[in-house]
């Protein structure tokens, strides 16, 4: 099965917006799914750009699925579907 | 603070300062709730979007630097913004509480629920030292006028039966000052309040406001005059990328100029120092720090008798914008603030014009894009210690004190890392008895959980931040000893 790779937004916006708290997947990922799935940071997705959309941020990309107002369960969820 | 809450209030500043860019600052202004909750649009918090167009239009009031309290609701925010760009001074009065949304709240008060089995060994009866508690139809009932809080009842039912009912602002506030009145409402009474701003991260929803400073900071940058941003030491580890290359956002952002305070922090260690030394060679027990705003409006509020003891050594913050202004004595200077308290400060000392929180900041750079991590860094022209860069967490500061020295063991730290109803006991002990606990001499007192990068306008938790802030401490110099 092709491995998930998860990317968590480092850009200035998503980082102001909340993001922080998002860098706790750095240890939870590896620790629950083991080399199932990949995170890393990444810089700015461009997605707070597009029309105002910064008030959706901090942005989280599951694959090619785009989490918007991120934490930490709402990815984890998206990644327990994706594995399923 | 919740997350929700704290996300709309940055929001809310990004919408003004965008506004402000705009060609049209007051119609945009006046239009931020409607952009935030268009017509159609699901109702997320409250009854309806008349509702939360209503509170997010307080909170904008907040926003340009207005008391919510004063608001009668008759006047526009296209009103109020063009106000803000009319207004010469700004007020020493630095929270605001939105009423609308704290109605929510229930009083501050000890309840018997429904759990009560009516036992019969009742100790909550015994345990109650003020007779507030009585049987009736088999059940525990508490005399509100009698009860006196103390939660002996809470923790003497087995059953949990008993609880607090908490009013989280109250609750957070460690010297009562913010209170619901009579008619349900929380306010501030200013002169206990010591503004260190933990009703603001407490209140879940989100009621209490600092009044901002970001218009008149704005209208600064677009005057001709020099604006030049002071940024306080807890700063590494608040944003993505490296203090050099924040510096190089803030220029971006408009600005001419970057200090960093810890450059005044390395003034008020040797400083500290040097007074630390006279004041032990004159036989005197023990000496406090004196550079957190928090602690020092609490000196002045409510614990007066430690005046003596505290070091007359002034905080990183006024030696930094003294040399600023000394340097350029028609730039506006701007501080860089983790706290609320520093406003308070800021508003004593002349040489500092205005104070910009974390957040602020922060909705500056998303207002105006700015990408941190991909930007070129920009040296500072003076380098700060790795101890000054440290100032801002608890045990940061008496460490640099103590480095300051060639005999680092003359000094033995005692450090209150927050201040609460235990912490102010403690410090009223030592100023009553003369001396510290287990012969220690000198005391850091931080009004903030962990110290500044606690601070109720952080953007990043404490962990992550300080794992950043320790990268740059390990790239800097040691302070120079006294």
């Amino acid at each position: 099965m092709a491995k998930v790779t998860v990317k968590v937004c480092l850009g200035t916006t998503c980082f102001v917006m909340g993001g922080n708290n998002l860098q706790e997947l750095n240890d939870i990922i590896p620790e629950k799914y083991g080399d199932k799935v990949e995170v890393m940071g990444s810089n700015c997705l461009g997605l707070c750009s597009i029309n105002w959309e910064y008030s959706k941020a901090p942005y989280v990309k599951v694959d090619e699925e785009v989490v918007t107002e991120a934490t930490v369960e709402k990815v984890l969820e998206v990644i327990d579907k994706k594995l399923a | 603070m919740a997350g929700q809450a704290i996300h709309l209030k940055k929001e809310i500043l990004v919408r003004i300062i965008k506004a402000f860019l705009s060609d049209d600052f007051e119609e945009q202004t006046r239009l931020i709730p409607y952009s935030m909750r268009p017509k159609g649009m699901e109702v997320p918090y409250r009854c309806c979007i008349y509702k939360e167009r209503a509170i997010i239009k307080d909170r904008t009031i907040a926003g340009l630097g207005f008391p919510i309290e004063e608001d009668d609701e008759t006047v526009s925010l296209a009103t109020y913004a063009k106000k803000a760009m009319e207004r010469k001074e700004i007020s020493d009065k630095n929270l605001t509480v939105l009423q609308a949304a704290c109605k929510g709240c229930a009083t501050n008060r000890i309840y018997v629920t429904d759990l009560c089995q009516g036992c019969v060994a009742r100790p909550c009866t015994t345990a109650c030292k003020f007779g507030a508690i009585s049987i009736v139809n088999g059940r525990s009932v508490i005399d509100d006028s009698k009860c006196k809080k103390c939660k002996m009842c809470v923790n003497a039912c087995p059953y949990n039966a008993i609880v607090k009912i908490s009013v989280p602002c109250e609750d957070s506030c460690p010297v009562g000052a913010i209170k619901k009145d009579e008619t349900g409402f929380a306010s501030i009474d200013y002169d206990k309040c010591i503004n260190c701003g933990r009703c603001t991260v407490a209140c879940p929803f989100g009621a209490v406001h600092e009044r901002s400073q970001i218009v008149d900071i704005l209208k600064a940058i677009k005057s001709k005059k020099k604006v030049i941003a002071m940024i306080a030491p807890s700063i590494a580890g608040q944003f993505p990328g490296t203090i050099y290359q924040l510096k190089t956002a803030i220029l971006q952002a408009g600005f001419d100029d970057v200090y960093e305070v810890a450059q005044g922090a390395d003034i008020t260690a040797n400083t500290e120092a040097k007074e630390f030394v006279e004041r032990m060679e004159k036989g005197k027990n023990f000496m406090t720090t004196s550079c957190c705003a928090g602690y020092n409006q609490l000196i002045k509020k409510h614990l007066t008798e430690i005046k003596p003891y505290v070091s007359d050594t002034k905080t990183p913050l006024y030696y930094t914008a003294e040399l600023v202004k000394k340097e350029l004595p028609n730039a506006v200077t701007v501080f860089v603030s983790p706290c609320v308290a520093k406003r308070a400060e800021s508003f004593e000392n002349k040489n500092v014009d205005f104070v910009m929180n974390y957040e602020e900041l922060g909705a500056l750079f998303v207002a105006k894009k700015i990408q941190i991590t991909e930007l070129e860094e920009t040296k500072y022209t003076v380098e700060s210690s790795k101890q000054a860069r440290n100032f801002g967490v608890t045990g940061g500061v008496v460490e640099s004190v103590k480095a300051s020295l060639r005999d680092e063991e003359a000094i033995r730290p005692f450090v209150i890392n927050g201040l609460n109803k235990d912490s102010i006991r403690q410090l009223k002990k030592f100023a009553t008895s003369g001396c510290c606990d287990d012969g220690c001499n000198m005391v850091e007192v931080m009004c903030c959980e962990g110290g500044c990068i606690g601070g109720n306008a952080t953007i990043n938790n404490q962990k992550t931040a300080k794992k950043q802030l320790e990268t740059l401490l390990n790239d800097s110099k040691d302070i120079d000893k006294i």
